[in-house]
């Protein structure tokens, strides 16, 4: 076993345990935080795969900055571990059915892969970043400008709900709500 | 297979990892000092000056102070991060060293090549934004943790100013990376050797004037100082996210804060004022033996940190505090489009005049 064999497997390993975290703790901040270190982990498989480039955007949208706005979201709830709600058999035997349908899609899908010729180490620089631009500014530009075309009409989206109409400050929803409070 | 580690290599690199971790703790500590007398001069007070000469030994102090003192964890606290908040926020302070060249390479007698600086990653930048990024968590699950209202108002106001600033930051790097062509922190500061070349200075700075300003300013609202340091603001928020900390782990809060202020500096220094390169180092090198060489380097970059850890304090004492939609607005509608703007240009110079 070398080197780059053992790393995968505590890698693997930790990823998974991590993940376990994620779904098993009770405390939604816990949670978050096994969740961020299992990024940390497929960072580490990123690596080993000699793709540096994803590796650390993985870090830095999923860890730095999508995780963090969670955190926002679940420490402004105020969550407690008596308000929790508790889950009724019928949603949880659905949860376990759609969780199970999944797992047999993706062991289907992965299946064929466990066949095929394992990854030389080193063979690849396909995940360097120079690499990476140049593929992503010639033969993949058209889709690459849709997406971020997409990006951006999705910001504007959340820019336009987000935005307060000032029409509506004086009547509308807003007073409508506004009334329960002032009997 | 797992015994074939170079093994002087590894020595050598846990060698200059201690040194680098223990110089920037001692420049941090001392920056302490030097705030207070920096504070003191511009407020026409004397500042420290009873422990040693000068007040040297006041940093070692306050140091014992915050070791003795009584360590209280609230009980209405989440225990365990409460605890590792102070904790990561040192982890991603003294994180970012890894990547800054020191200095030159020292090759020895047996031409064995010894790199002042800890790792070489062909993605250098992007570590540094990712490990910025994580720097938030210290600061949001501190605040968090304590079950303080204060704290974590406090706690979110940092976080989101941090988010806010890492756009314009990363904006400004992007127009100094498209000069560059490359993301490792070695080639950048190889690219700056000597300060003049072919008419014109090799120095980043003096080809990103703006970008450098845009960083500056980012850089002072990500460490959260003074003009930036909403976070902690006593009139409003009694103290910050570390209010409800005592001894050391308060410590650590107040020290990352020190740490990430050296760390950013000597950044500063390596991405746009030539790092380690000084005027007519060609000839200096040609005349003094090797290692004076390369501690002239080391040297020189120590200055230049210095320089702008001093230019931070100046700061702090002499401008107020943002209100907290004046922050948002520079950040988001000021330094953005500014930086945007930056970008632009850059791409059409190099496109029309150099043809890259």
């Amino acid at each position: 076993m070398d080197i780059q064999q053992v790393l995968f497997w505590v890698l693997s390993a930790l990823a998974i345990g991590c993940g376990l975290g994620v779904i098993l703790s009770r405390n939604p901040v816990a949670s978050v935080i096994f969740l961020i270190l299992t990024f940390f982990m497929i960072s580490g498989h990123y690596i080993l795969l000699n793709a540096q480039f994803l590796a650390i955007v993985n870090i830095i949208v999923y860890a730095g900055a999508i995780m963090v706005l969670f955190l926002f979201v679940i420490m402004l709830m105020n969550l407690n571990a008596d308000t929790e709600p508790q889950k009724s058999r019928l949603i949880q035997v659905a949860g376990a059915i759609s969780g199970g349908t999944l797992l047999l899609v993706i062991l289907a899908a992965l299946r064929t892969s466990l066949y095929s010729v394992p990854l030389e180490k080193g063979a690849t620089d396909i995940g360097l970043i120079e690499n990476l631009g140049k593929t992503l500014f010639t033969k993949f530009v058209l889709p690459f400008e849709v997406s971020s075309v997409l990006f951006l009409s999705a910001m504007i989206g959340a820019v336009v709900i987000g935005k307060r109409e000032p029409a509506q400050e004086d009547g509308g929803v807003g007073a409508a709500l506004r009334q329960p409070n002032q009997n | 297979m797992l015994l074939m580690i170079d093994w002087a290599f590894v020595v050598e690199k846990l060698i200059l990892i201690s040194i680098i971790l223990l110089g920037s703790l001692g420049v941090a500590m001392y920056a302490t000092w030097g705030e207070r007398k920096v504070a003191a001069v511009m407020q026409d007070r004397r500042g420290p000056s009873r422990a040693g000469p000068f007040g040297l030994f006041q940093p070692l102090a306050d140091g014992l102070k915050l070791f003795m003192k009584e360590e209280i964890v609230p009980d209405s606290s989440t225990r365990f991060l409460f605890i590792l908040g102070p904790g990561l926020a040192m982890l991603t302070a003294s994180m970012t060293s890894a990547i800054v060249p020191w200095g030159p390479d020292y090759v020895t007698d047996s031409g064995r090549v010894i790199a002042l600086q800890v790792a070489d990653i062909n993605i250098g930048i992007l570590y540094l934004f990712g490990v910025v990024s994580l720097g938030v968590y210290g600061v949001m699950l501190g605040g968090w943790a304590s079950n303080n209202k204060f704290s974590l108002l406090s706690s979110i106001r940092a976080a989101s100013q941090a988010i806010s600033y890492e756009l314009a930051m990363g904006l400004a790097l992007i127009a100094l990376l498209m000069l560059t062509g490359t993301l490792s922190l070695r080639t950048i500061v190889e690219q700056q050797h000597g300060f003049w070349n072919d008419g014109y200075f090799t120095w980043n700075f003096f080809k990103q004037p703006l970008g450098f300003i845009i960083f500056f300013v980012c850089a002072t609202a990500e460490l959260n100082r003074a003009p930036f340091d909403l976070a902690e603001a006593e009139s409003e928020l009694n103290m910050g996210f570390h209010q409800e900390y005592s001894s050391m782990k308060l410590g650590f809060y107040l020290f990352s804060e020190y740490v990430n202020m050296f760390i950013s500096s000597a950044f500063m220094a390596t991405l746009f004022f030539g790092g380690y390169n000084f005027p007519f180092m060609d000839s200096v090198q040609a005349g003094v033996p090797q290692w004076v060489f390369v501690a002239i380097c080391v040297g020189v970059l120590m200055a230049k940190t210095i320089g702008f850890i001093l230019l931070f304090m100046f700061i702090r004492w002499t401008l107020p505090r943002f209100r907290y939609d004046q922050l948002m607005n520079l950040g988001w509608k000021k330094l953005i489009p500014l930086a945007l703007i930056n970008m632009l240009i850059t791409g059409a110079v190099l496109l029309f005049f150099f043809n890259k």
